[in-house]
């Protein structure tokens, strides 16, 4: 077994795991929200990707380009409509809805699209490869990798760079004195998980482009970016796309160890970070 | 002229309504129509019940985890699960009578909610819910390596094992049935006696003080803690303790089916999702409201088997429908319109001489 | 002359628990009010009612003409009422130039204010301007708080107990500035406990007990006695 390919491929597996994780760790930062329906969210995102590749002749890239605005939109109605009435000092609504909305997002889909495991085209791109030096790499898992660094520079540059980055960061630490500064957080909210449905989005084309995917697959997406978000410390994106690394080098390594302890490996690898560092490898001061 | 020195002696903390003393009797009357039930109702309908029963059992036990203790668990399938395949592995492969079997399955599940807990009490909120389906998940992957017991595509008890089962030949005579539906019989008086255990104990368990500090745990957990309630160990007897219940739940549930399997037995739809269904739209927070959860739910499961996934659709709807607007669940509309509790646990003062004294204080929703 | 910001009759509640009873005040353009009273006399309440953080009914409080009782914060913020909240609260993960650049969030209103001002009003400030915020000290978290209050140019600031936990010499030097926010337009509502400073700044003075108003006059004309009845409801 070549270990230098195994955990290479481990790295780049990390990268959709922490496009997985950052919308999550995004809203959860923001507005204390889990979105237990967030994995489910992603397989909508794929779908819609999926139609649009077959429906209208794109290209995957072009087609997840026209599904930003959309998932944005659908996002910020979500936000604004619905998860809104649920915040609050109650954790229950929250989860709840979110789980219900995971339910329902699951079965639409089963009644609209059947459980046939379906793949996003993606041409010759699906086998290209690249010689890195004692190694060859896939160029859609690099490209994977390579988006989620740009999408969490990007979202840095949002959180610390922009007026908007303030007002979420503001609204993070203190929701009522925040009003006071002028910022609807309604309003704030929406435009928050908004940008997580972008993100999702994004992971979305290269969940659908890499392998199979069904309406069923949304709650195991979520665990594994829970898991992320949890390793890498609430708070920190830099920390998530280092869990997101973590756990798939732990899967690609059990996997190569016997195939049917990939998932369970990651869950230890897990486990094992929580039992040592519960607060994640780089919690932030204030919580 | 009266006496003023002896004021504790004059008052009493009582918790009964006329409401629920009613109830209680009706109770009691379902309660041996139920025993008697296998003599009038067909075998399916015994099944059903059997079913309804053992979905409240679920229902209760996840009920007072979210509902009064705040834990939120969606990974209450690790218990039933690891319950069920307990019982497996003690009848199948060590000989024990599935009777026992479904006892040493509950204690299975409460010794497996001891490292678990470890684990998931490390985290808060949302982050505690998804981390105890992260443990069930990884409890369903490492039982699916147990090649003993079918590994990932699972086993069926054996034939001989059922049959022999302590009192199931007894009943098989008693009611002239061959020992298949003699079994369904006997489950069915056990899942019978278990709800009735689980909601007493609950019920029990919600008049200590225990129970007050409970509701306290809930409400405000850092006040409570400032007034002496232990929040942690309250936590995790309440864990501890359900965990057993769900245990035995499944063991007695999967005697029943006398075939696992890892998907089955640890499926989040049918062990968590159905039940915190039942608990949203009944009512979180009382034991009245799993029981109307229930049977709304199995009525509404009967007119839409046929429907496949529209089914779930529609309970996940009525779900985020019920928590948006209706917080409280049909029990709660219930009895915020007419104030009635079946199972009262609201702490009133009562002067002892003159128990319809207009002196009574009431306290709050919860005493 | 009409007042800039009045409260008729006002109420407020905090769940069942009634904190103002039928509350008037007003402030003129131009002025200073001070409100006094003890600790749960209604003052914050008060302040709290009028920035928005608190709905009320939507007649019992006016400004420029306007009924605005019932708007949230953040609209009261927009119509130019600028709040220096009890206890500051500023914002832990923002640096003191982000704190002060949220003031401008709500009210991107160009005048006599803006960072540049700010920073001279306050040099300390502008040596600290990308440190945390919470690594300030007491007198300096409450120059940032005021500061973030003037950026939005507000019409009327509303100051909520500035002095409170900062020693008498980093008050006075607080205090200092007041002269120049007044001569930039601003009419002022302070919250104090501290008596003798808020007759210093004030025109006039309001005296606050259990919600409700005590005594209202001009600062010069308000004898000891009369104050020291009204505070504490004794007579003395």
């Amino acid at each position: 077994m070549n270990w230098l390919d195994t955990i290479l491929q481990g790295v780049l597996l990390g990268g959709l795991y922490a496009l997985f994780a950052a919308g999550l760790s995004l809203v959860f930062g923001i507005m204390r929200l889990v979105n237990l329906a967030h994995g489910d969210l992603i397989v909508v995102a794929a779908f819609l990707i999926l139609v649009l590749v077959t429906g209208l002749g794109l290209n995957p890239f072009l087609a997840a380009l026209v599904a930003l605005p959309v998932m944005f939109a659908a996002g910020w109605a979500l936000q604004y409509f619905i998860l809104n009435r649920t915040l609050g000092e109650d954790i229950l609504p929250p989860l709840l809805v979110t789980f219900g909305l995971s339910i329902v997002i699951q079965n639409a889909l089963l009644e609209g699209f059947s459980a046939d495991s379906r793949r996003v085209p993606a041409g010759s791109l699906e086998t290209m490869s690249l010689p890195l030096g004692p190694v060859t790499v896939g160029v859609m898992p690099l490209l994977t990798f390579l988006s989620a660094v740009a999408v969490i520079i990007v979202l840095n540059q949002i959180f610390y760079r922009t007026a908007l980055g303030r007002a979420f960061r503001a609204t993070s630490d203190d929701m009522v004195t925040a009003g006071l500064m002028g910022v609807e957080p309604k309003r704030i909210f929406a435009a928050a998980t908004g940008i997580a449905m972008v993100v999702v989005t994004i992971a979305a084309l290269y969940l659908g482009t890499r392998a199979n995917f069904d309406p069923t697959i949304g709650p195991a997406r979520l665990i594994y970016a829970f898991e992320a978000v949890i390793i890498g410390g609430l708070g920190s994106l830099w920390g998530t796309l280092l869990g997101g690394i973590i756990i798939g080098v732990a899967q690609t390594v059990g996997a190569a160890i016997n195939p049917e302890w990939q998932i369970l490996a990651g869950h230890v690898a897990f486990l094992v970070v929580l039992l040592v560092r519960p607060r994640g490898l780089f919690p932030r001061a204030i919580d | 002229m009266d006496s003023r020195t002896n004021i504790n002696l004059d008052w009493a903390i009582e918790t009964k309504t006329a409401a629920s003393r009613a109830f209680l009797a009706v109770a009691g009357v379902i309660v041996v129509a139920g025993v008697a039930a296998p003599l009038f109702l067909s075998r399916s309908t015994i099944q059903d019940l059997f079913f309804i029963l053992t979905m409240l059992v679920l229902a209760q036990c996840w009920n007072l985890l979210a509902g009064y203790a705040g834990l939120v668990s969606v990974g209450q399938q690790a218990f039933v699960g690891f319950g069920a395949y307990a019982m497996f592995a003690a009848v199948s492969l060590a000989g024990f009578d599935p009777l026992l079997a479904i006892l040493l399955g509950g204690l299975a599940a409460a010794l497996l909610s001891l490292p678990l807990g470890f684990f998931v009490f490390r985290l808060q909120g949302a982050y505690f819910a998804i981390g105890t389906w992260v443990v069930a998940e990884v409890v369903r992957l490492l039982l699916a390596q147990w090649r003993a017991l079918g590994g990932g595509t699972g086993t069926s008890l054996p034939n001989s094992a059922t049959r022999d089962m302590w009192a199931v030949q007894l009943v098989a005579d008693l009611f002239g049935v061959r020992s298949a539906q003699a079994l369904d019989i006997l489950t069915y008086w056990l899942a019978l006696i278990l709800a009735c255990l689980t909601m007493g104990f609950i019920y029990w368990l919600l008049r200590t003080r225990q129970g007050l500090g409970l509701a306290a745990i809930r409400d405000n957990q850092e006040a409570a803690r400032s007034v002496g309630v232990d929040a942690a160990s309250l936590k995790w007897a309440v864990y501890v303790s359900v965990a057993f219940v769900t245990g035995l739940c499944g063991a007695l549930i999967y005697v029943q089916k006398a075939r696992i399997s890892p998907d089955a037995a640890f499926s989040v739809v049918d062990w968590t999702a159905y039940v915190i269904f039942i608990v949203v739209i009944g009512g979180i927070g009382t034991l009245e409201g799993p029981i109307v959860g229930v049977i709304v739910f199995f009525l509404l499961q009967n007119s839409l088997a046929d429907y496949g996934s529209w089914y779930l659709l529609v309970l996940g709807l009525i779900g985020i429908g019920v928590m948006l607007f209706a917080p409280r669940g049909l029990w709660g509309l219930f009895t915020d319109r007419t104030g009635i509790q079946f199972f009262p646990v609201r702490r009133r003062l009562v002067k002892r001489q003159d128990r319809s004294s207009t002196d009574n204080l009431q306290g709050g929703r919860d005493g | 002359m009409m007042a800039l910001l009045e409260t008729h009759g006002l109420t407020a509640f905090y769940g069942d628990f009634q904190a103002l009873f039928g509350v008037d005040v007003s402030l003129h353009e131009g002025e200073t009010v001070a409100i006094i009273g003890a600790n749960g006399a209604g003052k914050s309440t008060l302040m709290r009612s009028i920035s928005g953080v608190i709905a009320n009914a939507r007649d019992a409080i006016r400004f420029e003409g306007d009924a605005i009782g019932d708007l949230p914060a953040a609209k009261v913020v927009a119509r130019g009422i600028a709040m220096v909240p009890e206890g500051r609260k500023l914002f832990a993960s923002l640096s003191v130039e982000e704190n002060l650049l949220m003031g401008r969030y709500g009210r991107k209103v160009d005048g006599p204010w803006s960072l540049g001002s700010v920073y001279e009003l306050f040099p300390i400030l502008e040596e600290r301007r990308d440190q945390p915020s919470t690594s300030l000290s007491g007198g300096q978290q409450q120059m940032v708080a005021i500061g973030r209050a003037l950026m939005s140019n507000p019409r009327v600031l509303l100051c909520d107990e500035i002095s409170l936990g900062l020693a008498p010499v980093v008050i006075r030097d607080i205090y200092a500035a007041f002269p120049r926010i007044k001569d930039s337009g601003a009419s002022i509502i302070i919250v104090e406990q501290d008596i003798g400073q808020a007759m210093k700044v004030a025109d006039r003075v309001y005296c606050m007990m259990e919600g409700r108003v005590t005594l209202e006059g001009r600062a010069g004309d308000l004898g000891r006695d009369a104050i020291h009845a009204a505070y504490f409801g004794a007579v003395s």
